[in-house]
């Protein structure tokens, strides 16, 4: 039976699924954000670039496609964390703004700022990028400062249906030390699967050997800073919705009990986290193996999911008011209306073709792991 | 909080245009230069020859410099309708929200994936399945555009909707009605095959000055030959394309049509402006001053093209502001006041349904709901004071369309001039008409821009037609933060132009030889 309400448990699969896809090509972020420690010289900044630069239009489109398919499915979210929690979006996109033209730009003559400029862009895409979107998505566990109000449209002074009410407008996050372990714990994740990636794509093998040096010094305060807010989140009041009332309550370990109660979610994000500590044990452990990505960039997937999940499954609330708890966003009071979802739910049915293609194009791409020389002999060098 | 002002609405419009416009430096050429160099190394795999290749992969070069650019500034204007107009995102969201995703999920997956094979494939997959993704990018560009211009055209003829007073929201009630519109369909191909024309101009005034410097002839002549025909082709639809935006303006902006052509009173059998230079003493709409010093009008032409009858009658601005005229459809139009009315009428009810609702009483609830479809189609007219704040700026939106149409003339004389001369074989020693081949691509971006201008100055001060204007559209954030933001983007977005512009002359200096 397709009902309402399971539209919009799939939508919000959906939406867990992209932030989770894109939790993984942040990897590509976290290469930039080693462009100036793991690379000693330009030669390999130059091998570091190219590798990076065949992948980075999926991240940034993977970031584009999860803002669309949030105005599409869950609007009311569209327009109250970006219109409320303006600095924060702001400085993200300012981030990614950056990013899109540095690959294209650096080695090119004529592009006026120097070669090392669009490497500090890139740097910074990496740095900031990753933190402040781990910062963003650690409110939905934490909460935010707003209110909605829906028949505010009726006022012709001042109709604005979603308000913020710190003056800070996002920037209050930061003051909140559980966003930042997640932001650190992104910020270091994207790191890790970064040196995974360079130990399974590059031939130079004192970069592998390097990257593989590095996976330690990133994978462990990753897992730091990732235990600290799991655990953190889970000992804590998560944002309860009475099934029957709708009204919001403070419940504590609520998004521990999702998982008890969610078994197949729970099941999953133990075997993702399981699987991202599988990639990256072996790879420290055994200096041959190289395919530590493909299980923990699965892994990040499956567990980004989940964590994504149980902010808006089993009656919790997702994008949740410290300010006015009733205010809380929901998969049911934000989403747009059945029809849309339904409209919307058929266009999905294509998304397996474009996966299709992503990935024969993957595939063509990359049978082989690179060196320098490929670079050149494909014509088209950063 | 913040309360909303008309500082901090006008400084959201100017962020937004600004990003807009930036973003329209580059989509046009990402979509004309696409398909040109898709013809090319179509060229290659038909005839073998290497020539072809070189040439299509020096334009490539140019299309990836460009295409950098555009997507950076793209990413602004997705998120810019939450962060900047977040009402907006609510009121309308359920609807606008879907173009935007399967945007983002078909067409931009893939321009992005196969693109990627474009550049660095050459090796790795073989000639033909190179060649379709070439042009599977290039079909991922223009998807990207068909989406988004659906979404824009929505804005200015919303159709396939309902309000619904319990989420405060207008809803989609039919997905065809929306990406089918007529206002759609013209949107598209007029604004497609414009870029088209600039593509053209573009490869024609950059094969000239190779020209001019008598070199790569060769790689000139080609790149001449395929860019003139196509755009030939391109201006010739684009004008009729455009003939038949103006003439989906008519039936459903007429204080648009009524502002780019200066049109104060209306008549029937109105004349359509050929030559015109107004009169900068009028100031109001209604203070009786003659609109022109001068001006040559085309007898009967407006209501021909705008009603597909030669008497039909042509509203003004003041006949739009005071109502009272035959409308085409029957019935009388009603004048601002009336709408206004109706407007405060419609936000009224919807307070009171609210209010009923809440207190649990539904029969008072229904009645209030039916006050409020009744009068739903002005609810935006509610939110304004004076029927000043109706009125576009009209020589901005005078000029612009102006300086379009004119254009959109001229790239038709430019493009047959070159195939004949190509034809004639003696272009080479024609400086002078070489020097205005690269003097041509400006105004192709020029013709692009102010087409923009005609479109969204046009309809203000709605942001969705008769429903929302930009007061109630905007979100409540200090307007020194907006203030902000819009410099922090116009000095990166201006920084990043200015490398594009150098990288890409640069590129240009070295030519294909070097590929
Ligand atoms: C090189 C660019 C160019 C040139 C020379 C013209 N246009 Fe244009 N026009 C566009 C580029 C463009 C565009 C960028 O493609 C637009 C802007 C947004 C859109 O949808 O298409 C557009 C839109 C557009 C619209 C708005 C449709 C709407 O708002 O729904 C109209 C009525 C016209 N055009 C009419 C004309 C006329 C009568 C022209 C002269 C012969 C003309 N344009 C030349
Ligand atoms: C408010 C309106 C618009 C929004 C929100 C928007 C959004 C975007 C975004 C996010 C990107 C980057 C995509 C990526 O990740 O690769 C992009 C690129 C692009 N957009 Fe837009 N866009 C708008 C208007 C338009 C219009 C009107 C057109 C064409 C008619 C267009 C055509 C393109 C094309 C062809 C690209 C590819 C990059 C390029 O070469 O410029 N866009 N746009
Ligand atoms: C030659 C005949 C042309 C005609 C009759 C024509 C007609 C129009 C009209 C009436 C509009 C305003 C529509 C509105 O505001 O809703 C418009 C907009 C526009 N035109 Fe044209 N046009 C022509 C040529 C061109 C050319 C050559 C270009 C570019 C190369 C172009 C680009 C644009 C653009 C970018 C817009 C704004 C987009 C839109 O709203 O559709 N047009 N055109």
């Amino acid at each position: 039976m397709i009902t309402y309400s399971f539209l919009q448990h799939y939508w919000w699969f959906l939406i867990s699924l992209i932030g989770g896809l894109l939790s993984f090509l942040l990897f590509v972020q976290g290469g930039q954000s080693m462009l100036f420690s793991l690379a000693r010289d330009k030669k390999e900044r130059h091998i570091l670039v190219n590798a990076l630069g065949r992948k980075w239009e999926y991240t940034f489109t993977t970031l584009v496609t999860f803002g669309g398919a949030m105005f599409a499915s869950f609007p009311l979210f569209y327009s109250t964390s970006f219109g409320g929690a303006y600095w924060v979006w702001m400085a993200i996109l300012f981030c990614f703004v950056i990013q899109a033209v540095s690959y294209e730009f650096q080695s090119k003559p004529g592009n006026v700022y120097g070669k090392r400029t669009y490497q500090v862009f890139l740097f910074l895409n990496g740095l900031l990028g990753t933190f402040l979107l781990g910062t963003a998505i650690a409110t939905f566990f934490t909460g935010s400062e707003f209110t909605v109000g829906k028949g505010n449209i009726t006022d012709l002074i001042n109709p604005t249906i979603s308000r913020w009410e710190s003056a800070w407008h996002g920037l209050e996050a930061l003051a909140n030390p559980r966003n930042w372990t997640l932001g650190l714990a992104v910020f270091f994740l994207s790191r890790t699967l970064a040196c995974l990636f360079f130990i399974n794509r590059l031939q130079d093998e004192k970069l592998v050997s390097r990257a593989r040096k590095l996976l330690m010094f990133n994978a462990f305060p990753f897992v730091l800073f990732f235990l600290v807010f799991v655990i953190w989140t889970f000992a804590s009041p998560g944002f309860a919705v009475d099934p029957e009332t709708k009204e919001v309550s403070m419940v504590l370990y609520k998004y521990f009990n999702n998982l008890l109660e969610m078994p197949v979610v729970g099941i999953l994000f133990v075997a993702g986290v399981l699987l991202v500590l599988l990639g990256i044990g072996k790879s420290i452990i055994s200096s041959e193996y190289n395919k530590g990505i493909w299980f923990s960039g699965i892994g990040t997937v499956l567990t980004v999911c989940c964590l994504l999940l149980i902010t808006g499954f089993n009656n919790t609330a997702f994008y949740p008011s410290t300010h006015d708890l009733q205010s809380s966003l929901t998969i049911e009071n934000a989403s747009s209306s059945e029809f849309t979802l339904s409209v919307m739910a058929v266009v999905s049915i294509l998304v397996p073709i474009v996966l299709g293609y992503i990935i024969y194009a993957w595939g063509v791409m990359e049978k082989k792991p690179f060196d320098a020389k490929d670079f050149e002999d494909d014509g088209h060098v950063y | 909080m913040e309360l909303l002002n008309a500082s901090l609405i006008d400084w959201s419009r100017a962020q937004f245009a600004m990003t807009a416009m930036y973003h329209w430096l580059f989509v046009p050429l990402t979509l004309g230069l696409g398909v040109i160099m898709a013809i090319m190394e179509t060229m290659y795999v038909r005839t073998g020859n290497e020539q072809w290749k070189k040439t299509a992969k020096f334009w490539m070069v140019i299309f990836g410099i460009n295409f950098a650019i555009g997507v950076a500034t793209g990413i602004i204007l997705e998120f810019q309708f939450g962060t900047n107009w977040s009402n907006y995102s609510w009121f309308v969201g359920d609807i606008f929200g879907a173009p935007l995703a399967i945007e983002a999920s078909l067409a931009f997956f893939m321009e992005a994936t196969f693109i990627s094979i474009m550049f660095f494939g050459w090796k790795r997959v073989g000639k033909k399945a190179h060649l379709a993704a070439t042009w599977l990018t290039v079909l991922g560009a223009t998807l990207s555009a068909l989406w988004i211009l659906i979404a824009n055209a929505w804005m200015q003829y919303p159709v396939g909707m309902e309000f619904n007073p319990d989420t405060t929201r207008n809803e989609m009630i039919n997905f065809w009605q929306i990406a089918l519109s007529p206002v759609a369909i013209n949107k598209f191909f007029h604004t497609v095959l414009s870029c088209w024309i600039l593509g053209g101009v573009f490869v024609v005034g950059v094969s000239a000055w190779y020209f001019i410097k008598k070199r790569e002839i060769e790689f000139a002549r080609q790149s001449m030959k395929v860019a003139a025909a196509f755009g030939l082709v391109a201006s010739l639809l684009t004008a009729w394309t455009g003939h038949g935006s103006a003439y989906q303006v008519a039936q459903k902006q007429p204080m648009k049509l009524a502002v780019m052509e200066g049109l104060y009173e209306g008549s029937h059998g109105e004349g359509l402006i050929a030559v015109a230079i107004p009169n900068p003493d009028k100031k109001s709409y209604n203070d009786g001053i003659e609109p022109y010093i001068f001006d040559i009008k085309i007898p009967k032409a407006l209501s021909l093209m705008g009603y597909n009858d030669f008497d039909a009658f042509v509203p003004g601005i003041k006949d739009i502001v005071e109502g009272g005229y035959e409308l085409p459809e029957g019935g009388k139009a009603l004048s601002f006041t009336e709408k206004q009315t109706k407007g405060r009428t419609a936000i009224q009810a919807l307070a009171d349904y609210k209010i009923a609702k809440k207190a649990g009483n539904e029969t008072e609830a229904a009645r209030f709901k039916e006050v409020l479809r009744e009068n739903y189609a002005y609810f935006g007219y509610g939110y304004l004071e004076t029927p000043e704040q109706l009125i576009p700026n009209i020589p901005m939106v005078f000029w612009a369309f102006h300086i379009m149409v004119y254009l959109g003339g001229y790239f038709i004389l430019l493009f047959t001039a070159v195939l004949f001369f190509l034809y004639r074989k003696n272009l080479e020693s024609k400086k002078w008409f070489l020097w205005t081949c690269v003097w041509s691509i400006p105004l192709a971006y020029i013709a692009g821009q102010a087409g923009w201008i005609v479109a969204e100055m046009g309809r203000q001060p709605w942001t969705i037609q008769d429903v929302l204007p930009v007061q109630a559209a905007v979100s409540a954030i200090s307007t020194n933060s907006v203030i902000i933001t819009f410099f922090l983007f116009l000095i990166l977005f201006t920084a990043l132009l200015i490398a594009e512009i150098r990288i890409m002359l640069n590129q240009i200096r070295k030519g294909p030889g070097s590929h």
